[in-house]
């Protein structure tokens, strides 16, 4: 294994995700999850977080309450 | 609750006239796109703000669109220029000096041992883990784990992972540098996803 640490893994992941880091460093980063359960398992589930996230808010509806409706009304006409 | 007015989706034709109504100042016109837009205004406002202010930021943003509809033109769709309006008037309402202060998210976020390796035995999430929690309380866990993050976080994540500005973009709305967004950003999805390890690291080896 690498001399990169987890815990520089998980403070670097973002960089590494959006492919900012340089190609020397992305190597060593790719090379520590190859060979490291925890944090594999750590990008997985970041990743997993972030898909979730969107879902959570897909198609975000409610009922307007009849009261905001006359509020919003009533305000354009003053 | 039961809605009061069924109203079916509109079709590109449908919405370029619902648009030439309000630009013709057709008071039924206002009152139908209060109410085909507002449930969802006012979801997207609830992401930033507590009831009452959300609520006024929905006001705020149909006071705005109204103002603005001579100016609509017709490239984005009537619900994508509502929802950039909401977003704008929610952080209108988010108290600037605030979002510039520093939260410690210390409690949340993963523990280290002094050589680098995580503190606690990391158990993956089942592959199956989301489906076996079901849509519905999945939906409802993420939302509640998001509404304990710190606001400053909490609004960074909003802002970049479900609104998809950019780093840029959302540093300037928020008066913050960009590299403050991606350090919160990651912080965030990092506080969240421990948050969420519990329930869906259940049943890992
Ligand atoms: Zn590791």
């Amino acid at each position: 294994m690498s001399d990169l640490t987890c815990r520089e893994l998980a403070d670097f992941l973002l960089d590494y995700l959006e492919g900012e880091l340089p190609a020397a460093q992305a190597r060593t980063f790719a090379d520590h999850l190859a060979a490291c359960p925890a944090c594999e398992s750590y990008l997985d589930s970041y990743r997993r977080t972030v898909a979730l996230e969107r879902q959570a808010f897909a198609d975000d509806d409610c009922d307007v309450p009849e009261e905001l409706v006359q509020a919003i009304l009533a305000a354009r006409r003053a | 609750m039961t809605r009061t007015w069924q109203l079916a989706p509109l079709t590109a034709a449908g919405e370029a006239a619902l648009v030439a109504r309000l630009k013709r100042g057709d008071e039924a016109a206002y009152e139908e796109l209060v109410r085909r837009y507002g449930g969802r205004l006012l979801q997207v406002a609830r992401r930033y703000l507590r009831e009452e202010d959300a609520r006024d930021a929905v006001q705020d943003a149909f006071v705005s669109a109204f103002k603005a509809i001579d100016r609509f033109d017709g490239r984005a769709q009537l619900a994508t220029w509502l929802h950039r309006i909401v977003v704008n008037a929610s952080l209108m309402r988010l108290r600037r000096p605030a979002m510039q202060r520093e939260e410690s998210l210390e409690p949340l976020l993963p523990r280290f041992l002094d050589d680098g390796h995580f503190a606690a035995v990391r158990r993956p999430w089942p592959e199956d883990a989301e489906a076996r929690l079901g849509r519905a309380e999945t939906r409802r866990l993420v939302r509640r784990s998001i509404d304990r993050l710190p606001e400053t976080y909490r609004t960074v994540l909003l802002l970049r992972d479900i609104e998809e500005l950019d780093g840029a973009e959302t540093a300037e709305r928020l008066g913050i540098s960009p590299g403050a967004v991606k350090v919160r950003l990651h912080r965030a999805r990092q506080a969240l996803r421990e948050l969420l390890d519990p329930i869906l690291s259940e049943g890992a080896a």
